[in-house]
């Protein structure tokens, strides 16, 4: 009895908080018609976000992935001083405010920041541009790769590695052909939780874009912008289609788990 | 003591490989981490201690970040106890579509933020079709944040309730004990660590969260505004010195959590051996 009322009570929860809000935007995304949900997430502005929102995690995955690997690598195997410092650095993303991480991306690119003036003046601009929203997005997304990494390294031990360079492989060998190898479903699984981060990022892109329409607007910014346009079909067709995407990043994160295990 | 075939590798390599993979670390996390928030320290104060102290003392300030520690906090208890549950019902338990559920639990990391305040504002805002409007209310704030936050206790409790060795329970249980007494006495002490690093982790989120609060809070300052969005105007309002002070205040809270679950896992650990 107590097992049904609890089994009851978690599911109810879940269906309250997750499964019925999500289902509900589904629904009124699709409450004209599918015509007019086409036409809102083919509007000029909602494929320039889509394309943005897409081209920044090209750039920012990659790039984390292959940090996150030699930061990995850094932090189970070697001893360094500050070693302590970089491991709860590399936490430090998950925990902060991705307002507070745009407000002090500015104060070092901005026009008045450390570098900014300087940056603007040589022609290249990365605030209100590209560059300042990939290195927000870059920054809310750095740890996952790390972490996931970390732990594998520690279980896998440096045995095989050790054995790699004893029979002559070079480092880079080594890593190619035993590390790497070892390491791909922690990588992999990273990779798919980096890349869920950086398509949804919306506070730290918010305050580095500048968001203008069919220039700096992501489409998580494309989504607010049409709230608050009360163009709320639009708002809803376009989170279906991010909908979409977390709905994938599950599917992955789950083959990925019973790959792993 | 290290393998003797280490010495296959001349030192100097390996010096030299060494210092590859940790400068490209360091360098990268300065670059995009650690330099940006320097930054941000530095200009919080570059007006002096009196304009930093003025900042966070400033009434609209100090009620946000009242709000926001106070919901947060609320939030956090909720999820010791339904994460706790659910993380229960999801190794204890066994019903059809528990794979689905369990994968389930991490939609709100995989869902972006605005979304997610969307979601909740459709089902529970002014064109409720349940007829339950909370929106730009205290409650809304709540239920922003127990979405978002939700994965955090069940996934640090989960791996920890299925390592946990049964026969303790059955012993308990065969010792005489209620059910309520083996989880209270059995059970809970050994959760108990993961539920704590978990409900900090959670903690922290909150107090930092963003994209989902700021459409279904309604900002209202004084009243629905939480850190983040008072932080947000102030940006956009030209105010930097309020903006970098109110982040400095969420920047340090946020070190000081994290600092406080490396603690509970180094005595979590010690604990075990």
């Amino acid at each position: 009895m107590a097992r049904y009322a609890l089994r009851l009570a978690a599911l109810g929860y879940l269906g309250a908080l997750l499964v019925v809000p999500v289902g509900l935007v589904v629904h009124r995304a699709f409450a004209d018609g599918v015509d007019a949900f086409v036409a809102a997430v083919t509007t000029p502005e909602a494929l320039h976000a889509l394309w943005l929102t897409v081209l920044i995690a090209l750039i920012a995955v990659p790039a984390n992935t292959v940090f996150g690997i030699f930061c990995a690598l850094a932090i189970v195997r070697r001893r360094f001083p500050g070693h302590g410092l970089v491991n709860s650095v590399v936490d430090l993303p998950l925990a902060l405010s991705p307002v507070v991480v745009g407000l002090a991306l500015v104060l070092v690119y901005g026009r008045n920041g450390w570098w900014g003036g300087w940056l603007i003046d040589s022609g290249f601009q990365v605030i209100y541009a590209l560059p300042g929203m990939v290195l927000a997005t870059i920054f809310v997304s750095l740890p996952f790769v790390v972490r996931e990494v970390v732990p594998v390294l520690r279980e896998i031990g440096d045995e095989q590695e050790e054995a790699s360079a004893t029979l002559g492989a070079s480092s880079w060998q080594t890593f190619w052909r035993v590390t790497l190898p070892a390491i791909r479903w922690g990588v992999a699984y990273g990779v798919v939780l980096t890349t869920a981060r950086a398509l949804g990022e919306f506070g730290a892109v918010s305050v580095v874009s500048g968001r203008i329409a069919g220039r700096t607007e992501t489409m998580t910014l494309h989504v607010e912008e049409r709230f608050q346009s009360f163009d709320v079909t639009g708002a809803y067709a376009a989170s279906v289609v991010l909908s979409l995407l977390a709905v994938a990043t599950l599917l992955a994160m789950t083959l990925l788990r019973r790959e792993e295990a | 003591m290290r393998p003797l075939t280490s010495v296959a590798l001349p030192a100097a390599r390996r010096r030299r490989e060494a210092s590859l993979s940790l400068g490209i670390t360091t360098g990268y996390l300065s670059v995009i981490v650690l330099v940006p928030l320097a930054a941000l320290v530095l200009r919080s104060t570059e007006d002096g201690a009196a304009a930093f102290l003025d900042a966070v003392t400033d009434p609209q300030a100090v009620a946000a970040l009242k709000l926001t520690f106070l919901v947060s906090l609320a939030v956090v208890l909720v999820n010791a106890v339904a994460g706790t549950a659910i993380a229960w019902v999801l190794v204890r338990d066994s019903f059809r579509g528990k794979s689905v559920v369990n994968a389930l639990i991490d939609l709100p990391f995989a869902l972006p933020t605005i979304v997610a305040g969307l979601t909740l504002l459709a089902l529970y805002g002014p064109r409720s079709p349940i007829g339950v409007n909370v929106a730009y209310t205290t409650a809304a704030l709540v239920l922003a944040l127990l979405f978002v936050t939700l994965p955090f206790v069940v996934r640090t409790v989960q791996p920890v309730l299925l390592e946990l060795d049964r026969d303790m329970e059955e012993a308990a249980q065969s010792l005489g004990a209620t059910s309520l007494q083996t989880f209270r006495r059995v059970v809970f002490p050994n959760l108990f660590p993961a539920i704590l690093s978990g409900t900090a982790l959670g903690f922290a989120r909150s107090l930092g969260e963003f994209g989902s609060v700021v459409l279904i809070s309604g900002n209202q300052p004084f009243r629905t505004e939480v850190a983040s969005v008072y932080i947000f105007g102030q940006i956009e309002s030209d105010n930097v010195t309020g903006a970098a002070a109110v982040s400095v205040v969420l920047l340090a809270a946020s070190l000081a959590v994290l600092l406080g679950i490396g603690a509970v896992r180094r005595w979590a650990t010690r604990h075990d051996g």
